[in-house]
């Protein structure tokens, strides 16, 4: 089959520190400082903003040397962590913003939404959105004008297409909005995670609609996702991109699996110690230690038939009201399997005195499955802000399978997610 | 020969995405494709207007009618003025509705990077169509009041026995408006780019633009100014253009060849080096904002 995008040579560099700068004042603040000989004061800035370890350098590169073909009529999911360029990548074919080096060849109409109802206008109403929107995305009025039943009908709003849609939920501000995109007529379809937003049955509506955009319609579509699952099943083909450089392109299945191979590496020199240690100030608490146990012993590889604790010690530095420790686990593909708060048998918030504490979490045995699990420790004081470091600290752990297990289940996809200690009673009748 | 190839490789695609080469980077096709869009931006300024208002399009009638009111009774009545021997209201009416145009089109035009960040920071389509359809529906809103202008000399030939000479001179209005037009588009294309940096800019021009009204023979006459300071009013390319403007409509204005041509050749540069400034900033002002 033909070739529908070709990338060549793609770079995108950004001035770390220059952009900073938004005003004149700070440009002759900047120069008076260079004048005197002292430091840019407005470097600073741009360097705490930068994620990698290049700090002596204040440019960027968000894309590197990027080259890959895709194929007319594959689906094509890009994968990667945050900051791994997925977005910088799309607003580049998007147009939105031009490579520093390098070139993109297209065949065909480019559509691209990386944004739901971008340009509503909230006086006018529904139906004169449609129009307006749709002409921004690139449509012909005549374009609209003949698939406009067709797009209210999707946006299930028939009632209020001639109300301002300032007056709209935000429910239906949303539905209208990817009615209206959905339609668009083009060879490639480029899609961010717009999707995050709106409800589920709304969500599984526009999911069908864009598997049907890719397989019914032979139309090219690339398709940005944290959710592995909504891109095992809407593409065929990914990328999966790694600190702006191509990591891998391929099978889809392949991708996801790569993909979550590189993040298991960068877990293996992960310390959650050093995170404990490094994390900003808190004025709250300070972290002491956080550990997996079993069998009295610290421990990353779990036995799956015996219990296990979860142990942090911690020092409060002054007395909270509603303060809330609290563990997240995750599996390895980022999804939240539970959360478990140390206050959840309580009516009410708890208030903690200054001092030091231990707090020991037991996980059942028979319940984790074969494979990595992460187990995440937050902390927050209820209602009013989350505790340093905001993402959590990490205790990354495996668990092996000891207990009991049938074999005949043996098969990844088929097994669920947990292995619950049930009991079941079998009679012949 | 190798070269040669390169060329015609890329034909075969429809869309070429590059680092910006060329100066002068403007796809007339592409503007024609979305002249839907500016048509319907133009509805929505003219529409959301005035939405939720009790008067409406009247709205459009009741700024230039006060100002006139103002200036006749300021400059008129109390300064006394000379208005070349036209009646007040009309000599400043003219003056107030052209400047009304080229000040809207110049302070709209010199934020729209601003005012339209989150469009353009998600969608693709020609940069120049928003300045384009500011012009277009301020345009909208300058026919409306012309509407005014229209009745008001209306009301000077019936009532008050005024002779409007209605010569060859009329031909002029419209390039007058075009004008008008492309200099506040090409300024404010220029102050636009300039903006995306240094957002004090756009404080200037809300104020310069009223400070400048004063070195443009609105509330005067060029007639009436002193001769060592006609030279200085006339290096204002508006200038030539709003007496141009009083010589088409009401038949008395000091316009010669010379001043005319002055005006366009500066309505040109500054069009055109608003263009390639605008097109310069356009590709990476999303990175800078």
């Amino acid at each position: 089959m033909s070739i529908a995008i070709k990338v060549e040579n793609l770079s995108k560099i950004y001035h770390l520190g220059e952009i900073g700068t938004g005003t004149l004042s700070r440009d002759i603040e900047r120069w008076w400082a260079l004048l005197r000989g002292k430091e840019d004061p407005y470097l600073k800035i741009g360097e705490t903003n930068e994620r990698t370890t290049k700090s002596e350098s204040n440019i960027v590169y968000s894309l590197k040397d990027l080259n890959f073909e895709i194929k007319q009529g594959d689906a094509v999911g890009i994968i990667g962590r945050n900051g791994a360029g997925k977005s910088t990548l799309l607003k580049i074919l998007s147009r939105v913003t031009s490579p520093s080096v390098g070139k993109i060849s297209a065949k065909g109409r480019v559509a691209s939404l990386l944004e739901v109802g971008t340009g509503f206008h909230p006086e006018l109403t529904g139906l004169e959105n449609i129009y307006l929107n749709g002409a921004i995305l690139g449509m012909q009025k005549k374009e609209i004008a003949r698939k406009l039943e067709e797009i209210i009908d999707f946006s299930g709003i028939e009632r209020y297409v001639d109300t301002p849609v300032k007056r709209y939920s935000s429910g239906m501000y949303v539905r209208l909005a990817f009615a209206v995109a959905a339609h668009l007529e083009s060879e490639i379809l480029i899609v961010d995670e717009v999707l995050a937003v709106g409800d589920l049955e709304f969500q599984n509506k526009c999911l069908g609609k864009m598997g049907e955009v890719s397989k019914g319609e032979g139309r090219t579509v690339l398709f940005v996702s944290h959710n592995m699952g909504a891109i095992k099943k809407l593409c065929n083909q990914s990328i999966v991109l790694q600190n702006g450089e191509l990591y891998y392109q391929g099978n889809v299945q392949e991708g996801v699996k790569s993909y979550l191979q590189s993040t298991l590496q960068i877990q293996e020199n992960y310390d959650a110690s050093n995170i404990m240690y490094n994390s900003e100030f808190d004025a709250a608490i300070t972290w002491c230690e956080a550990s997996i146990i079993q069998n009295g012993t610290i421990t990353t590889e779990v036995h799956s038939d015996e219990s296990f604790d979860v142990c942090i010690s911690y020092e409060v530095k002054e007395n909270i009201v509603g303060f809330r420790l609290f563990i997240g686990l995750e599996n390895n593909e980022e999804l939240c399997l539970f959360k478990s708060f140390f206050d959840e048998k309580k009516h009410w918030g708890t208030e903690v005195a200054k001092g030091k504490y231990e707090s020991v979490v037991s996980i059942p045995a028979h319940l984790l499955m074969e494979g990595r699990y992460c187990i995440k420790v937050y902390a927050t004081i209820h209602g009013l802000r989350n505790i340093n470091p905001t993402g959590g600290i990490q205790l990354f752990f495996d668990v092996f399978q000891t207990g009991y297990i049938n074999r005949l289940t043996y098969s990844e996809d088929f097994k669920g997610m947990f292995t619950l200690p049930l009991e079941w009673n079998s009679i012949k009748l | 020969m190798k070269s040669k190839n390169n060329d015609e490789q890329d034909l075969q695609w429809s869309m070429v995405i590059k680092p910006q080469t060329r100066l002068f980077d403007i796809s007339f096709t592409e503007l024609w494709y979305y002249k839907d869009l500016v048509f319907l931006l133009v509805r929505r300024d003219f529409v959301s207007f005035y939405k939720q208002t009790v008067f409406g399009p009247l709205w459009f009638f009741i700024q230039p009618l006060f100002t006139t009111m103002i200036f006749v009774f300021v400059f008129g009545n109390l300064a006394k003025i000379s208005t070349d021997g036209l009646p007040q209201p009309l000599f400043y009416m003219v003056g107030v509705v052209a400047w009304n145009y080229f000040a809207e089109c110049l302070t709209k035009t010199s934020t729209v990077f601003r005012d339209n960040a989150n469009v353009f920071g998600k969608v693709y389509f020609p940069r120049l169509i928003m300045p384009l359809s500011i012009v277009m529906s301020n345009l909208v809103r300058f026919g409306v009041q012309f509407i005014l202008l229209i009745l008001l000399m209306t009301y000077y030939c019936i009532a008050e026995d005024f002779q409007i000479n209605v010569s060859i001179y009329l031909l002029l209005f419209p390039l007058m408006i075009i004008l008008m037009a492309a200099l506040g588009l090409g300024s404010g294309m220029i102050i636009s780019a300039m903006t995306t940096k240094y957002r004090d800019l756009s404080f200037l021009v809300s104020f310069g633009v009223q400070l400048l009204m004063y070195a443009t023979p609105i509330i005067y006459p060029l007639s009436a100014a002193p001769e060592k300071y006609r030279n200085i009013i006339l290096l204002n390319p508006m200038s030539p253009i709003i007496e141009g403007m009083r010589l088409a409509l009401l038949g008395n204005g000091n316009l010669s060849a010379g001043t005319l041509m002055y005006s366009i050749v500066i309505v040109i540069v500054v069009l055109f080096t608003g263009i390639v400034v605008f097109n310069k900033v356009e590709k990476t002002f999303v990175d800078t904002v």
